[in-house]
């Protein structure tokens, strides 16, 4: 069973868009994080990009490096991680992909990665830090079709090079909205939809849209050009803000579904 | 020790920058052309007789090349062994071989049309190196130090914002070396696309390992002419500390296929290695991906990242270049660590019998250079690199002396 396939072609056959959360695994602790990952489906999350938390996060604005260190705090792995999809998978139906720096999966090994997250329930994995040239250690030693390797592109990307990534891509392209790190501020739509025109040129390939979306605005914007919207930063704000407070879990629900309507 | 294989360094790196399993390039997707820009314009630039032309002048009339070899007869004697000679890299213009790299980084990013230009720092050295090149050259920069190296290096933040760059502290992580370069890497994410990021060692992605490593290699070239014509031979052992391990890559490089000549790369062992709290990467660490490369690193059975510890800013550092885990894994050269108490020894000794106040990352090395001298003939030659000097450390020094 593919799930990405196939929440992609639900999607469009609703004629909706997909929202793509991110939140740090185990942030701002395990049982928190998982009850927050359950308001989030619950609430119209299609998508769950579940983030591995790493030392020394170099592509991550300070929102989602502050996320990473509570999360650290509580010795969260990628083996934690594997057990949270576990728990996740027994709620939901919805594409999971681990979203990650590469040492933490070189650590753990890269040979157990892919059978360990399908057995968990995981669909594809997302390296921040793995460009396409070096991608092929990692994935040679894959023997399952159905786990995607989550490309990103970016604005700086050549077309020639898009072409390639979307080529070695299966399940979404992810589009990075700017330069910069996750969670900057302000949307360039323009940008945005010079980069879609040329992707769509290149690839058949659902194409979702993240880095520095925060409004309900922003998301309908964003919405009405890609397939999907990536929120993480936004999500991880809301949980840092509402660390100490008691209603946290449903305060990210209600948020999930405010994005979620304004996807459509 | 003899290597394991005879080391061609012209099979090293590859295409895609890998030092057999080493280095590569593990960066975000938006920086990655960058890279490839700056490869592009390092392998068209570096070749030309007019690149060739300004850089060679401004090393000799600008800092000062080429720098002495210097027989250190006291410190010879004291030890009764081997003879000890210095490369001064100390006596460079800024004080430290970095300015050998920035010069060069500094040149092809005017070359390359770039009008600003960034870099981390942990001693400061780099910092200070490239904020003078970039006086030189009139443009912007903006310099990345953790605020624990910005409090023990003072007098260098002073040096930088004299010179004109703004000096941006690093609070995250450990706010030390690692995570200046993680911030600059960051900045350098969003300002790519006008802005050359010059980083200091032979880390970081593809190209910069091979390409500092061939701004350096001018310290090997020199020393391996200077000590034919003084000793009428090959040295048997060469000796430099390693954090990032640009020093280093620069001395070793051109002996590297004189199969005769013993190189010792000496690392920070803290306050011991048993301690744990050291900066010993590849005399302890394990495979992994920090900074854009594939190296050795020290981290913990998960993946994350431990923090380093050492009384040299420059030391302190968990993960090293790409090309020592390839010298190190064929045994072509030998790593050792040498502890804070052993570098202020040193560091003393260097002081009173010759008059020269090391670097506390230099001192690592040449304690090192003691060891080995006491246990070697007399006739045996040991070319250590003073890769910088001292004035910077007065303040960590003085009150433990």
């Amino acid at each position: 069973m593919n799930r990405l396939k196939n929440a992609f072609e639900t999607l469009k056959k609703n004629n909706e868009k997909a929202l793509v959360g991110f939140v740090t695994a185990g942030d701002p602790d395990i049982d928190i994080s998982l009850k927050i990952i359950a308001a989030m489906c619950e609430n119209g999350m299609d998508i769950l990009e579940l983030g591995v938390p790493f030392s020394d996060p170099s592509a991550d604005g300070p929102v989602i490096q502050r996320s990473s260190s509570r999360a650290l705090k509580h010795n969260v792995s990628l083996k934690t991680v594997m057990e949270m999809i576990e728990k996740i998978r027994k709620i939901t139906s919805i594409p999971i992909i681990i979203f990650s720096y590469y040492n933490p999966i070189m650590a753990y090994g890269i040979e157990n990665f892919q059978p360990d997250a399908i057995a968990a329930g995981a669909d594809g994995v997302l390296l921040v830090d793995l460009p396409l040239e070096e991608s092929d250690e990692l994935t040679s030693c894959w023997k399952e079709i159905d786990f995607s390797l989550i490309n990103l592109v970016a604005p700086t990307t050549p077309q020639e090079r898009m072409t390639k990534i979307a080529s070695a891509s299966s399940g979404f392209l992810y589009l990075v909205s700017k330069t910069g790190v996750t969670g900057s501020d302000g949307l360039d739509t323009s940008e945005i939809a010079t980069q879609m025109k040329i992707l769509r040129s290149v690839t058949a390939l659902p194409v979702c849209v993240g880095f520095g979306i925060s409004t309900t605005d922003d998301v309908a914007t964003v919405a009405a050009m890609a397939d999907g919207v990536v929120i993480g930063s936004a999500f991880e704000r809301l949980i840092e803000e509402n660390i100490d407070n008691p209603e946290l879990v449903s305060i990210i629900g209600r948020r999930t579904a405010e994005y979620k309507a304004a996807t459509t | 020790m003899n290597p394991d294989t005879q080391y061609n360094s012209r099979l090293y790196p590859d295409d895609n920058g890998h030092f057999g399993p080493y280095g590569g390039r593990y960066v975000a997707e938006t920086l990655m052309p960058a890279l490839i820009e700056l490869e592009s314009a390092y392998k068209k630039y570096l070749p030309e007789p007019e690149f060739q032309k300004e850089l060679n002048s401004l090393l000799k009339n600008y800092t000062g090349r080429p720098t002495p070899i210097f027989f250190a007869q006291r410190l010879t004697e004291s030890l009764g062994g081997a003879s000890i000679y210095l490369k001064r890299e100390d006596l460079t213009h800024t004080g430290a071989h970095k300015i050998n790299n920035t010069l060069g980084q500094t040149l092809l990013a005017k070359w390359m049309g770039k009008k600003k230009v960034i870099a981390e720092t942990g001693a400061g050295q780099h910092g200070v190196a490239t904020a003078t090149t970039a006086a030189l050259f009139g443009m912007e920069c903006k310099i990345f130090m953790g605020v624990e190296d910005i409090a023990r290096q003072a007098p260098n933040v002073k040096r930088m914002e004299l010179l004109g760059a703004e000096v941006i502290p690093v609070e995250s992580g450990t706010g030390t070396l690692k995570d200046a370069m993680n911030e600059a890497l960051r900045y350098w994410v969003a300002a790519v696309r006008d802005t050359f990021y010059v980083i200091g060692s032979v880390a970081g992605p593809h190209p910069y390992p091979v390409m500092v490593r061939e701004f350096q290699k001018i310290i090997g070239e020199e020393a391996r002419e200077q000590i034919q014509t003084i000793t009428e031979r090959l040295p048997d052992l060469l000796v430099a500390c390693v954090g990032g391990g640009s020093n280093a890559m620069g001395l070793f490089f051109p002996f590297l296929e004189d199969q005769a000549v013993q190189m010792i790369g000496v690392e920070a062992a803290g306050t011991g290695i048993e301690t744990g709290k050291h900066a010993a990467t590849l005399c302890t660490g394990s495979l992994g991906v920090l900074h854009g490369s594939k190296s050795y690193l020290l981290q913990d059975k998960n993946g994350q990242i431990d923090e380093a510890h050492s009384i040299s800013a420059g030391l302190d550092y968990p993960g090293v270049g790409p090309e020592h885990s390839l010298l190190k894994d064929i045994n072509r050269v030998q790593y050792v660590a040498i502890t804070d108490q052993q570098a202020l020894e040193a560091f003393s000794a260097l002081c009173r019998l010759e008059g020269i106040i090391p670097a506390l990352e230099s001192a690592h090395a040449l304690a090192a250079t003691m060891f080995e001298a006491k246990s070697r003939p007399k006739d045996d030659i040991i070319l250590v690199n003073l890769s910088g000097r001292g004035d910077k450390d007065l303040g960590i020094v003085g009150p433990l002396l």
